[in-house]
């Protein structure tokens, strides 16, 4: 048993606010990343590349965004697909159309959806929980209807915008492999300054606001602006992941993509993996990502004959089913699985 | 104790109505650098209202308020007083149940730190030197409180009697101004009340908080409060040193009335 804090005294606070400051949790991180750089690249097949590990890095940051809003400072979103899609949009306009570089027009599409997040968040100055769930399913449906209506933003096929071929300091990312770099650095330099951002004094200010928000305005926290950071900072993250997702998998800026039942999905994830934690948001878009291969795998395998149109259910009926168990049971998810072994494990073997 | 300078806080002819019941009726009362002043009365008299008057949590009809030396609105945010240096713990637990303690007290001190939010983000700079800063001061809070064995736990988990502790760590941390305490002794055992007791006399005469606190044991207040302020169904019926207030007529009978009606 390494993974302990008994006998890992720090001699001073510095140490104590490492950002991890367990020397197990470093190691693990370490193995993480270079298993994420250098194994599975070179492991891993061009479908599981491109068809799995993207797009679970990418739900992986859409759910951290709404994670940082709804786990982080308590504020509902049911329009987190959509915050998603003004990403894809915008950044594949910055790019195509004006001939901004890829990255800054990533991250631009992240800035305009981050500008609209905020907007839309300026009603949770005023309401709170089923109300401001019902706003945000407003935003929801009125961004698909900005965006499949308004004709300059497609600039001639109404609601897609085809991906161009992709340059990065003037080399064509053709191969799964580039393209699964790029969003492996841009996801891990994001997770790394989230990380950071909820260990601080903006992430100690949600959680006040997320738990007790009128006490937390007296003590000195300004809910106008910590609410709207947290929507800003929410909706740049999902912007990001939707210009990632869209660039790297899906091929076209496409509304479908990111309908409603996206924005439940995402709520799913969080709900599944562990609101309030960023291990949470991966756990649960590893999840989201895996189920539905897992069904069909094992489905293929144990019960040939099960029609195909069960098959899909299936996978919903588990989702749903798997989100009841989380709220009853483990409201804080896996993580919380995963948090509570590690502090058996963390002050063995004097367990008091 | 009380010298008789510029008040710290004035509040002149304060109204306050919710519907028809007038919660606060031209109620006046000061607040002097270095004192510890209680605000007593029955239940129901507007002592929890006045403190949400002073914190901008509800904005009284009528009235005059000024804070250290300046007349501020009637009208205004909750943490913009926080930001003038008033400070404050709840009559009912208020902690951030997901926190644990020691954040839960750095979250006091977030109008003293101004890491930008690039320099958060990145953990480097201005924001990690700010952290380890404010760490340490509230380290010494925690001191101060006697709580280090539980500066890692969630504040949620606390039993009662420690999270009105932490709570008070939580006000200390902005080093306010004034120090406004809504019955932090409620629901102790008598153990606790006088740790508790011992930690506003000890602010107030170490480190020279000002404190204006609301309680019911009458104990409690004789013995550690410089002055007092009697409330009751919203006017100011006396004010004056806990024997003058003891003696006091009016107030011998606000309570007593209370009592026969079945009150406290
Ligand atoms: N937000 C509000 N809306 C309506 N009425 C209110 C509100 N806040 C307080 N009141 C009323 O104002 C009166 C004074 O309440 P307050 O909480 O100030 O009493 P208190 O002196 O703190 O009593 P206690 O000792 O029980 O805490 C009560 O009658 C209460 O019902
Ligand atoms: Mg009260």
């Amino acid at each position: 048993m390494l993974y302990r804090e008994c006998g890992n005294f720090k001699d001073n606070y510095a140490k104590d606010m490492a950002i991890f400051p367990i020397p197990l949790d470093r190691w693990g991180l370490g193995i993480m990343l270079v298993f994420a750089f250098l194994v599975i690249p070179f492991t891993a097949s061009d479908y599981w590349l491109s068809s799995i590990m993207i797009p679970f890095y990418c739900f992986s940051l859409a759910a951290l965004g709404l994670n940082f809003l709804t786990g982080y400072a308590g504020q509902v979103s049911l329009g987190h697909a959509a915050f998603m899609a003004v990403g894809a949009y915008s950044s594949l306009i910055l790019y195509g159309r004006y001939g901004i570089p890829l990255v800054p027009s990533i991250l631009g599409g992240g800035i305009v959806s981050a500008i609209v997040g905020s907007i839309f968040g300026i009603p949770s100055l005023r309401i709170k929980g089923f109300y401001l769930a019902v706003s945000t399913l407003a935003a929801q449906f009125i961004i698909e209807w900005v965006l499949t209506h308004w004709k300059w933003v497609s600039g001639g096929v109404f609601g897609t915008i085809d991906v161009p071929n992709l340059y990065i300091f003037g080399a064509l990312l053709d191969t799964p492999l580039k393209k699964y770099y790029l969003v492996l650095c841009i996801v891990a330099l994001m997770i790394t300054f989230g990380k950071n951002l909820v260990r601080g004094q903006l992430g100690r200010n949600w959680m006040a606001i997320r738990d007790m928000d009128v006490a937390a305005e007296i003590i000195g926290v300004s809910l106008f602006r910590y609410k709207l950071i947290a929507f800003a900072v929410s909706s740049f993250y999902a912007g990001v992941a939707g210009a990632l997702i869209t660039i790297t998998y899906y091929g076209a800026a496409n509304i479908e993509e990111f309908n409603l039942f996206l924005s439940f999905h995402l709520l799913g994830m969080i709900i599944i993996g562990g609101m309030g934690t960023i291990l949470g948001s991966f756990l649960g878009a590893g999840f989201m990502v895996l189920l539905p291969i897992f069904i069909n795998q094992s489905m293929l395998t144990f019960m040939e004959r099960v029609p195909s149109n069960l098959r899909a259910n299936s996978e919903a009926i588990v989702f749903g089913g798997l989100i009841v168990f989380f709220l009853i049971v483990e409201p804080y998810g896996m993580a919380r699985l995963w948090h509570t072994i590690k502090e058996k494990m963390r002050l063995w073997p004097f367990p008091y | 104790m009380s010298q008789k300078t510029e008040p710290i806080l004035q509040m002149e002819a304060i109204e306050i109505s919710f519907g028809g019941l007038k919660a606060l009726d031209k109620v006046s009362l000061q607040v002097y650098p270095g004192e510890i002043m209680a605000i007593i009365g029955p239940n129901g008299a507007g002592k929890t209202t006045l403190l949400n008057v002073i914190n901008g949590v509800y904005t009284p009809d009528n009235g005059r308020i000024f804070f250290d030396g300046k007349e501020r609105p009637l009208k205004i945010k909750p943490h913009h007083v926080a930001a003038m240096g008033i400070s404050r713990t709840f009559q009912n637990l208020a902690l951030f149940k997901g926190m644990d303690t020691w954040s839960n007290i750095m979250v006091g001190r977030t109008k003293k730190m101004h890491a930008g939010f690039f320099s958060q983000g990145i953990y480097w700079g201005m924001s990690q030197k700010e952290e380890i800063e404010h760490r340490e001061a509230v380290e010494g809070i925690i001191d101060f409180l006697e709580i280090e064995n539980i500066r890692k736990q969630p504040a949620g988990m606390l039993p009662y009697g420690l999270q009105k502790r932490v709570e008070l760590g939580r006000a200390l941390a902005s080093e306010p101004k004034l120090l406004l305490l809504d019955e932090p002794m409620a629901g102790m055992n008598l153990e606790e009340k006088e740790d508790i007791a011992r930690f506003i006399l000890d602010a107030n005469e170490e480190i020279g908080y000002t404190i204006a606190l609301i309680e019911h044991d009458m104990g409690v207040v004789m013995d550690i409060c410089d002055r007092i302020v009697v409330l009751d169904f919203g006017n100011k019926i006396a004010e004056g040193t806990p024997d003058e207030i003891k003696s006091n007529p009016k107030v011998i009978k606000a309570y007593l009335g209370e009592a026969e009606g079945g009150g406290e």
